[in-house]
């Protein structure tokens, strides 16, 4: 039902001024009708206000510290107006099913700033293209700081990502601090104290998630990629073997004990109460089998469950079990393309990350063909090599151009821009990222027929970035230029 | 096992390599080689000394007892401020803002050195004096039981050599600082280690340049080589030409440097041993200089009608080398360098040759149809302008490759990627200086380990008699600007141009990746908890990830 209206005004004292505020839009709106005329706000006289019909009310922590952010983004420095023009007072209203909607909204009215429609009411006509727009953080390989996180957090929310997919855990090391198991986080973490997330830090950062309207959605991939987890919890992973005797290396978590399936239970019991959302990021990529078949104990396991040589049918097992897990956990699971490609049952998946480069749109096709929701992520690896000029890589990106059915293309969630951590940490991760992902913000909330051409993109995203500076982020220029604020530390 | 290194460190370095050894990469396809994370017996110092011996026995460092002063022999004393900063700059370095650890330790459990002693040997300590190409930089030191000596003959280069002491200062497992008995002796391979930054295409602000000097001491480089302006702006402000920034620059107050900014770069980079050398590029790369100088650029014609647009500086007119000679006349007094960089590159000749004025003047010196001989005609001018100041002068290659008569201190940078190993031998045969540039465009990115590339370059593999190959008296690392300004910058050029400066620095023989990986790693983290955004080579930490931000 669609009857939650939120309904909130701001009063303005609006002074006309001269035309030629910097555009800037960013993603583009679905409707955006701007009038010649121009007005200013002044501090003094402007408020967020709740509109008298609306279900949200002051009280609503949402909106409540979405007014304090957006006042001091829409006046950086409170700027004192001694002499007055034609000043008079007007005000603006914006509607939205929910305080999400309002929030984005928001975001525009910060954009639309000087650019009040003649009627001085602004009216937002915008929805996103997709209900899923994300961005792929990876703390294994490099430690992110949570500071650094959170600053992501507000510039996702300055272009309209809503999901924040949290790569928590791989190889490298296993920077989760869990309360039943802290020897994961204390023999594979880089270092037990200073490059671990606390519960209290996971917590502040989904709060102030939340506040921006983002989803964080927790990442813990298994069987491969868990190197790390073997150090705190022996017997977790499979023994890899030379001939008749062990090696003395750990392959991917040892699916033939019950052990472990009762150890993942409890972990992610943890992992989904700290995380209120509804999605869990299973993993599931490069489960590379060799070590498993290398292994005497798992070899009888294929023969007692009548496997043959199929380990693809191991794997599936595994995932089984998983899946049981996350059923009883009442949460829904995300895996990668590698799961629906080896899984024996692949319709029973629920959501599947298509992230192979190479005939992507090819997977998207099976896999919704499959019946089965897809979130794509192959076009937005920001980390793989390309000209130095390739925001547009990412911008002309045609996520529903594969042959399939209505029904098909409804199943495409939406996307994902990932940024793998090899080479990636605190001290270039902001200028790596953005505006890059913003190129793929766009691509993912606004109409594609309004938003194809990239020499149109170009100048608002270049406007878009220094507003972006003037917020103090880290975003890297498109092209030779200047922002009147150029980014003034280090 | 580096039995070199007090072992808490090597049981600290054992634990980094055995956590990066399970980082194996995946999800990427494209992928130069990946060493293995180890320790090297040279611990963390970069860019290696020519020669170093680090001895087992390991000596404490106290920041409570511990003290750098000057040696009674010393030809400086407490009055030269460029030691007393980097005194005070170095002693920050190495014991960070903890102060009085261990205080109220007893002291003769271990050996302590509670002294750092600086000797300038020459008469002239050059305390004042601003560094020159023709500096003698040898050294060597020595660290000694109680105290230790730092032999040096020349100011500037003590800053490296304290730089090369904080980087043998250690902690051990309980966060004490160690240091180990180490032999050095060091010189560098090319007297020229440059670095460019360009703030023409995206201004920089000070704050920037100045911190990326801190880096660069941190490297060893000695030269700034400054491309302060090009033709998307004009940010220097001029004294004499005041409406060169007012009306070139992106913005008349905000992108600009003022003299005070100026003065403050070369300062800062004097403090640490290192020359400004501005590029004033001409007569091409001069579309903002049009805006503020008229008639400077050439009308471009389209038939018989001028088209609105610019082109090169205009080489017939008297009036710009009346402008040239008063505008270079205030960049060498600003710029106390011995050089300045005229730049001549990539003149564009279509301009000029539409042009009915420059085709009359062509006719009347009988140049015919040939532009580089115009080119020529300028350049030759210019140089004798840029003379008669004093100063020498580093062209872009172009300047020699079209024959220009060059005055023989010239320095020749070469750039063009494609044989530029042939270019350094004929420039070489010529009999003139030269730098390269080529192999280090760091502008150029592309995913992985790049920075094994820039580190394999051996800049005399060219051929040519052993005279040739002394007058390569070094190299640049070039950042230019199209996608770079303060947002990126730093962690774009750092830790890539420090592989550079191990190039430039280090013996030939130094070319093991492995160990260069293993002390590059720990160099980088270095760099972090010293407050600069470098970023990392691969999969890993530091202990003091990046603060900033």
């Amino acid at each position: 039902t669609h009857t939650h209206w939120i309904l909130f005004m701001f009063l303005l004292t609006l002074q006309r001024v001269a035309p030629g505020g910097e555009a800037g839009v960013w993603p583009m709106p679905r409707k955006m009708s701007e009038g010649s005329e121009r007005y200013a706000l002044h501090p003094q006289g402007f408020s967020f206000r709740y509109g008298r019909d609306s279900s949200a009310q002051l009280g609503c922590s949402v909106l409540d510290a979405a007014f304090r952010r957006y006042f001091a983004l829409c006046f950086p420095e409170n700027t004192v107006e001694t002499d007055r023009l034609s000043v008079s007072a007007g005000h603006g209203e914006l509607t939205a099913n929910t305080v999400w909607g309002a929030l984005r909204g928001e975001s525009h009215f910060r954009d639309l700033i000087i650019r009040l429609s003649r009627n001085l009411f602004l009216k937002i006509e915008d929805f996103p293209r997709f209900q899923y727009r994300g961005i792929l953080l990876d703390t294994s390989r490099h430690f992110l700081p949570v500071r650094t996180i959170l600053k992501t957090l507000d510039v996702m929310a300055y272009n309209k990502f809503n999901v924040l997919h949290w790569h928590v855990v791989d190889d490298p090391s296993f920077p989760y601090q869990s309360q039943s198991f802290p020897d994961l986080s204390n023999k594979g973490a880089f270092h037990p104290q200073s490059h671990v997330y606390t519960q209290a830090d996971i917590r502040k950062m989904v709060s102030h998630a939340r506040l921006r309207g983002i989803r964080i959605i927790p990442e813990f991939d298994s069987p491969g990629h868990t190197q790390s987890w073997g150090k705190g919890q022996p017997g977790l992973l499979t023994p890899c073997y030379k001939g008749l005797h062990p090696s003395g290396t750990f392959g991917p978590v040892n699916p033939t004990l019950s052990t472990n399936y009762n150890f993942m239970g409890r972990l992610l019991k943890e992992v989904s109460t700290l995380f209120p959302d509804p999605y869990i990021h299973l993993g599931g990529d490069e489960v590379d089998f060799s070590c498993w078949k290398s292994n005497p104990d798992v070899r009888m396991f294929m023969k007692k469950m009548g496997f043959g040589t199929d380990y693809g049918k191991l794997g599936s097992l595994y995932f089984k079990n998983m899946m049981n897990i996350i059923e009883t956990l009442n949460k829904t699971s995300v895996v990668w393309q590698d799961v629906f490609d080896y899984h024996s049952s692949p319709k029973s998946l629920d959501v599947v990350e298509v992230w192979k480069a190479g005939c992507y749109m090819c997977e998207v096709r099976r896999v919704t063909a499959a019946g089965v929701r897809v979130i794509l992520a192959s076009p937005w690896y920001l980390d793989q090599p390309g000209p130095t000029h390739e925001w547009s890589r990412f911008y002309t990106v045609r996520p529903l151009a594969f042959t399939g059915t209505e029904h098909q293309k409804r199943l495409l969630i939406g996307g994902e821009v990932c940024l793998w951590g090899e080479y990636v940490d605190g001290t270039n991760l902001a200028p790596l990222l953005w505006p890059r992902a913003s190129a793929a913000a766009e691509r993912l909330w606004s109409d594609e027929a309004q938003t194809s051409s990239v020499s149109q993109a170009y100048p608002r995203l270049a406007a878009f970035r220094c507003k972006l500076l003037r917020r103090g982020v880290q975003a890297q220029p498109l092209f030779v230029g200047h922002c009147k604020h150029e980014y003034e530390d280090l | 096992m580096n039995p070199a290194l007090g072992w808490g460190t090597t049981t600290f370095l054992l634990l980094l390599a055995a956590v990066v050894c399970h980082g194996h990469v995946e999800r990427q396809e494209q992928w130069e080689e990946v060493p293995q994370l180890g320790e090297s017996r040279f611990g963390s110092l970069w860019p290696l000394p020519q020669n170093v011996v680090i001895s087992p026995v390991a000596f404490m460092l106290r920041s409570s007892s511990f003290q750098i002063v000057h040696s009674a022999e010393s030809s400086a004393g407490p009055g030269c401020s460029i030691l007393q900063s980097a005194f005070r700059r170095y002693f920050e370095y190495m014991f960070g803002y903890t102060k009085n650890q261990g205080g109220n330790t007893k002291k003769g459990q271990d050996s302590e050195v509670t002294e750092l002693q600086v000797w300038i040997t020459s008469a002239d300590s050059e305390c004042d004096a601003y560094p020159s190409v023709t500096s003698d930089e040898s050294c060597d030191y020595s660290a000694l039981c109680c105290y230790m000596f730092l032999l040096y003959s020349y100011t500037p280069l003590l800053l490296l050599g304290l730089e090369t002491f904080s980087q043998l200062v250690y902690e051990d497992q309980y966060g004490a600082k160690k240091i180990n008995k180490t032999d050095v002796q060091d010189f560098p391979r090319f007297a020229h280690r440059g670095l460019l930054l360009d703030s023409s295409r995206h201004f920089l602000p000070v704050k920037v340049i100045l911190a990326n000097l801190e880096a660069m001491a941190m490297n060893k480089y000695n030269v700034f080589h400054w491309h302060i302006v090009d033709d998307n702006s004009f940010p220097y402000e001029s004294t004499v030409f005041p409406d060169l920034s007012r009306k070139g620059a992106y913005h008349p107050y905000t992108h600009i440097y003022t003299p005070t900014d100026v003065k403050m770069v070369i300062e800062f980079a004097r403090m640490r041993g290192i020359r400004v050398i501005s590029e004033f590029d001409t007569p091409g790369h001069t579309q903002s200089w049009g805006k503020g100088q008229m008639d400077l650029l050439t009308s471009c014609y389209s038939g018989e009608n001028p088209t609105g647009s610019f082109g090169p500086v205009n080489p017939i007119l008297n009036s710009t080398y009346d402008f040239m000679a008063k505008f270079f006349k205030e960049v060498s007094l600003v710029f106390p360098d011995t050089y300045i960089h005229l730049g001549g590159d990539e003149v564009d000749f279509t301009c000029w040759k539409s042009n009915p004025d420059i085709q009359a003047f062509m006719q009347e010196h009988g140049f015919d149809k040939d532009f580089k001989k115009l080119e020529s005609y300028y350049i030759q001018k210019l140089l004798d302008i840029v003379g008669s100041t004093k100063k020498g002068y580093m062209i872009w290659q172009e300047v020699f490759d079209n024959g220009v008569k060059l005055k023989p201190d010239t320095v020749v940078e070469v750039w063009m990627g494609s044989n530029y190993q042939e270019e350094l031998q004929n420039v070489t045969a010529a009999g003139f200086s030269t730098i390269l540039s080529a192999p280090w465009y760091l502008d150029y990115i592309s995913y992985g380990q790049d920075w094994q590339r820039y580190y394999k370059v051996e800049p005399l593999a060219f051929k040519g008699t052993d005279a040739q190959k002394k007058l390569v008296i070094g190299g640049e690392a070039c950042l230019w600007g199209e996608y770079v300004d303060a947002t990126n910058l730093t962690p774009r050029l750092w830790p890539r141009a420090s592989a550079v400066a191990e190039r430039l620095w280090s013996n030939q023989n130094v070319t093991d990746v492995g160990d260069a990986y293993n002390r590059l790693t720990q160099h980088r983290c270095r760099m972090v908890a010293r407050g600069i955004p470098a970023e990392p080579l691969f999969v890993g930490y530091c202990d003091q990830e990046y603060k900033g931000l």
